[in-house]
């Protein structure tokens, strides 16, 4: 186990230089703040909705235009198997755990380095909480984990539509929820 | 115009632009998605490993990771890497923005539940192994699903999404109530 500890040094140097800028912009937009993100949740603060759909409509016309182009393969892509009964219970679990932590895993490591001590509990909880599922995987595998199994389905291979129909949606709903929120905030500072 | 590394704060768009442009880039270049819970099953199997190998091969959702004896995977890999180095860069983040902060118990936390260190660090515990076990039950977390995910349009991920944002916003408001919109 520890004496094939390490992947090959080429492939960390990228995963640390990409945890280097994930971390360095997690910070910058203040997501590793338990204010922040608990302010999302309370739904008054949308500094989190903002930085994911951001990141999500960006990343989206980049990776389906490089597909598009001949840059990317179809099997270069990373889509995660649709469990759905467990996507979702699994989601439900997690948003109560970040509710009460105020951290997901990436913003809560990243809190860490921003100074949160609190974080490092959070931390030493999650690699708990893995080794706890590891420990009843196997009856998840046989009950939550088989309900509603599709594979590696996007919205595009499960309607039969382009994906470009869902980027422009996602582009849309985006810009007018940024808009309506941006105004909210100004009229909200303006009042004092 | 002010050298933007200094400044303590960026828009959230353009943060979010960045991280979009970092996800091209890893699956171009490095055949790899932005994610992180993974690297919490890989390092308590090499935790756990220190003490009882033979339970972390003999446990098939660790055994998935670490591999067998005969064929053992590296856990520490290329999202070990990242995780370990966000923590870094978040710190380079902060330091270059001239921050002092440091928390132990949220302004919030503390108008709710009281000053108590202790208490803090004992929900902010079992906050992160729920959460840690709701992410490997759905595959993936804010950033594997959220943003990798949500950016493929994967049924799953906006599945998980979608559930985790309501019940987030319905555990902040039991937790804190509309009262709790005033401290944060």
């Amino acid at each position: 186990m520890y004496e094939h500890f390490f992947a090959n040094p080429g492939t960390l140097l990228m995963g640390a230089l990409t945890g280097l800028i994930f971390g360095f912009l997690l910070q910058k937009a203040h997501v590793t703040r338990f204010s922040v993100i608990a302010g999302q949740f309370l739904l008054k603060d949308f500094t989190v909705l903002k930085v994911m759909l951001t990141a999500v409509v960006v990343g989206a016309i980049g990776i389906y235009g490089m597909l598009l182009l001949g840059l990317l393969e179809p099997g270069q892509m990373h889509i995660k198997n649709a469990t759905l009964l467990g996507n979702a219970v699994g989601g439900v679990i997690f948003g109560i755990g970040m509710a009460v932590l105020g951290y997901c895993p990436g913003t809560g490591v990243a809190a860490i380095g921003d100074g949160s001590r609190h974080a490092i509990a959070g931390l030493i909880g999650m690699l708990a909480g893995a080794g706890v599922y590891a420990e009843v995987y196997p009856s998840m595998k046989s009950s939550i984990l088989g309900v509603g199994e599709f594979g590696e389905a996007t919205l595009a291979t499960a309607t039969h539509l382009s994906p470009w129909w869902f980027i422009a949606a996602l582009a849309v709903i985006a810009v007018v929820l940024f808009l309506i929120l941006e105004r909210a905030e100004t009229r909200r500072a303006a009042a004092g | 115009m002010k050298n933007p590394i200094s400044m303590p704060r960026w828009s959230p768009y353009v943060v979010g632009a960045g991280i979009g442009i970092l996800s091209w880039i890893t699956f171009l270049w490095m055949g790899e998605a932005l994610g992180t819970s993974t690297t919490m099953v890989r390092a308590n199997a090499a935790i756990q490993g220190l003490v009882a190998q033979d339970h972390v091969y003999n446990t098939a959702y660790l055994a998935k990771y670490a591999g067998t004896p005969e064929a053992p995977k590296p856990l520490f890999e290329w999202q070990f890497a990242l995780v370990v180095m966000m923590i870094v860069g978040a710190f380079i983040a902060a330091k270059l923005g001239g921050s002092k902060f440091r928390e132990h118990v949220p302004a919030l936390w503390e108008w709710r539940f009281g000053r108590s260190r202790v208490f803090r660090y004992v929900a902010a515990f079992v906050g992160g192994a729920v959460l840690l076990f709701g992410a490997r039950l759905a595959g993936g977390c804010t950033s594997g699903h959220g943003i990798s995910g949500g950016l493929q349009l994967a049924a799953s991920s906006w599945t998980f999404f979608i559930a985790m944002f309501i019940a987030g916003v319905a555990t902040a408001f039991i937790l804190y109530g509309w009262e709790g919109r005033k401290h944060v």
